[in-house]
């Protein structure tokens, strides 16, 4: 007699936009794992066609309320690469500031208010803060300084208006950047503490063959900047990620996947930033990965939010040491003509590298453009981690095998809304 | 400090009902020790909004069933707020996770009430439908007799 099992999850919960999840279980094994986006398609891409190379970045700004920053940056440094404009000096350190704010506001909520439930038996933030509102308040005060770097570099927090091709509309004083100095030491230790405080958690095994792919720089922890690498010999500049890297359609998503040519799926985010960058890291950094037993390698994605808090760390200690070593920039910006050909740019958002290819004509017109998201890039990978998770752990009861599938797929902090062009869980036993 | 705050996006019509009330206030020359708050309902910077506060007034438009412009008043300490009449949000919380978390964190003001009005049309574009705007000064007066 054979037997069927369904564990269906139809929308799921503390993720960003909207997506489904389906396990198939037959006679004991795994049929069948589909990460099924519904958000509907954006349709980005297309509307860019026609518009000023300028515009882009506030446009692209509107693909996400929690990453705005990597696609304005992504878009800006693919003008700026297009143009054969190089942004250095006060004008860059502000741009990783700005990042450094946009990563500590996105990984500080993922890691406490929405992972966190998942290791600690809570529904949800709100139960999870009647029990430990110590925690709560900080991971609260830690987002909101990353909010208060967005707001002083960005003019908001959310969709930034004051960034442009070539820098910014409007720079800050010395003055006003120390203002941010007392916030970012104190949120410097609070992180530790988060680091410790989610080092305690009991991870479920879950252990791949991935390939890691990050953007890396040899003087820093990439984020802007970079070639982009993996642990499977992947070592190119950003200009020929089209001939390594494809998106193909697939039926049960409205978000595109992504594949490395010839050889599969791609893991994206803070393991593959961690594993292949972990010598970049600030020192401060290295030392807590150490002191909360992470080491310099880290195959399980339920850790990364283990790494999402030392990445939290690696952003406040930079962002002091940005702000201590500013010295205002003569100018805003830098001038950007536009010239017919096409320009690429790439940048870690907190869920991994976002790649932008733009082509404008001699006005600077829009012809075409490609935007992939990372949660694009790890939706396979997201699969996969099921398919595993849940043939190694078979006879868990239905709702607990649930539980643990939706934390899997809370690892990657997916964000469905960017992705789409996503979650219900549904898992079957036949 | 009195607040009140008016949640909403007013390039998606009636969903800026809470600006739009914000608006109307400030032109009648707002009120002494109340500020008036026009907020897109980030949760984070609302907890923010509501520290250190006697009185908070939320105006926000909903979309649950009720017929067009109808008007739902919750005192919060007194009533739980159903999710399902906030169940909608950009980011992580809506707007009655934002109010209990904030009860959990034993974070809310003294005294908050909730206005909810239905909304018609939540399409891109501005303007209120004929159906919201009609009870916008219907609100104002509740808010002035809270207040």
């Amino acid at each position: 007699m054979s037997s069927k099992r369904t564990i269906k999850v139809d929308y799921l919960a503390r993720v960003e936009g909207e997506g489904a999840m389906h396990v198939d279980i037959k006679d004991g094994k795994v049929e069948d794992v589909k990460l099924k986006i519904f958000e509907p398609p954006r349709f980005f891409e297309a509307f860019l066609r026609g518009r000023d190379f300028r515009e882009v970045p506030d446009i692209t700004a509107r693909i996400c309320g929690i990453c705005p920053i990597a696609y304005e940056l992504g878009a800006s440094y693919a003008m700026e690469d297009l143009c054969g404009v190089k942004v250095e000096g006060p004008l860059r350190a502000l741009r990783r500031l700005i990042y450094n704010g946009e990563w500590i506001e996105s990984h500080v909520l993922h890691l406490a208010m929405l992972h966190a439930p998942d290791f600690l038996g809570y529904e949800d933030a709100i139960a999870m803060a009647k029990d430990h509102p110590d925690v709560v308040k900080s991971a609260l005060r830690l987002k909101k300084i990353g909010n208060d770097i967005m707001v002083l570099l960005g003019g908001r927090e959310i969709h930034p208006i004051n960034l442009k091709v070539g820098g910014f509309y409007k720079v800050p004083t010395k003055k006003e950047l120390r203002t941010l100095l007392d916030d970012l030491k104190w949120g410097r230790d609070a992180a530790i503490e988060i680091g410790k405080l989610v080092s305690t958690f009991t991870f479920p095994e879950l252990e791949l063959d991935y390939e890691f792919i990050a953007m890396s720089h040899l003087d820093e922890y990439a984020i802007i900047e970079g070639q982009l690498i993996s642990n499977k010999g992947l070592d190119i500049p950003i200009r020929e990620y089209d001939n390594h890297l494809v998106e193909s359609h697939v039926e049960h998503s409205t978000s595109l996947h992504t594949n490395v040519k010839g050889r599969g799926t791609a893991h994206v985010g803070p393991l593959a930033r961690f594993n292949l960058n972990f010598e970049q890291l600030p020192e401060l950094a290295k030392n807590v990965s150490q002191e909360i037993g992470l080491g310099r390698h880290c195959n399980n994605p339920f850790k990364s939010i283990m790494i999402r808090a030392v990445e939290v760390v690696a952003a406040f200690d930079e962002s002091i040491k940005i702000i201590e070593d500013y010295e205002e920039p003569d100018r805003p910006s830098v001038d950007v003509h536009p010239r017919a050909g096409t320009g690429y740019g790439c940048t870690e958002a907190p869920r991994g590298i976002c790649y932008h290819r733009y082509t404008i004509d001699d006005a600077g017109i829009v012809q075409d453009a490609k935007i992939v998201s990372p949660t694009a890039v790890n939706q396979p990978t997201i699969e996969k981690d099921l398919w595993h998770f849940v043939q190694s752990n078979i006879d868990l009861p239905d709702e607990k095998l649930q539980w643990h599938c939706e934390q899997a797929i809370r690892n990657y902090d997916p964000c469905i809304s960017c992705s789409c062009h996503f979650l219900k869980l549904t898992v079957n036993r036949r | 400090m009195k607040k009140v705050i008016g949640i909403g996006n007013v390039f998606r019509q009636d969903d800026g009902v809470g600006p739009f009330v914000i608006q109307r206030l400030k032109e009648r020359g707002g009120f002494a020790g109340v500020e008036l708050i026009q907020d897109s309902g980030e949760s984070f910077r609302l907890l923010e909004a509501w520290k250190d506060a006697s009185l908070v007034i939320l105006v926000d438009a909903v979309l649950s069933g009720r017929s067009s412009g109808d008007i739902v008043r919750l005192d919060v300490g007194v009533d739980p707020i159903p999710k399902e009449l906030f169940p909608c949000s950009t980011h992580a919380f809506s707007l009655a996770e934002t109010i209990e978390l904030a009860r959990s964190l034993d974070q809310l003001p003294a005294k908050m009430i909730v206005y909810g009005i239905e909304g018609k049309n939540f399409e891109p574009g501005e303007g209120l439908s004929s159906e919201v705007e009609t009870v916008v000064e219907n609100v104002i007066e509740l808010i002035l007799e809270d207040v």
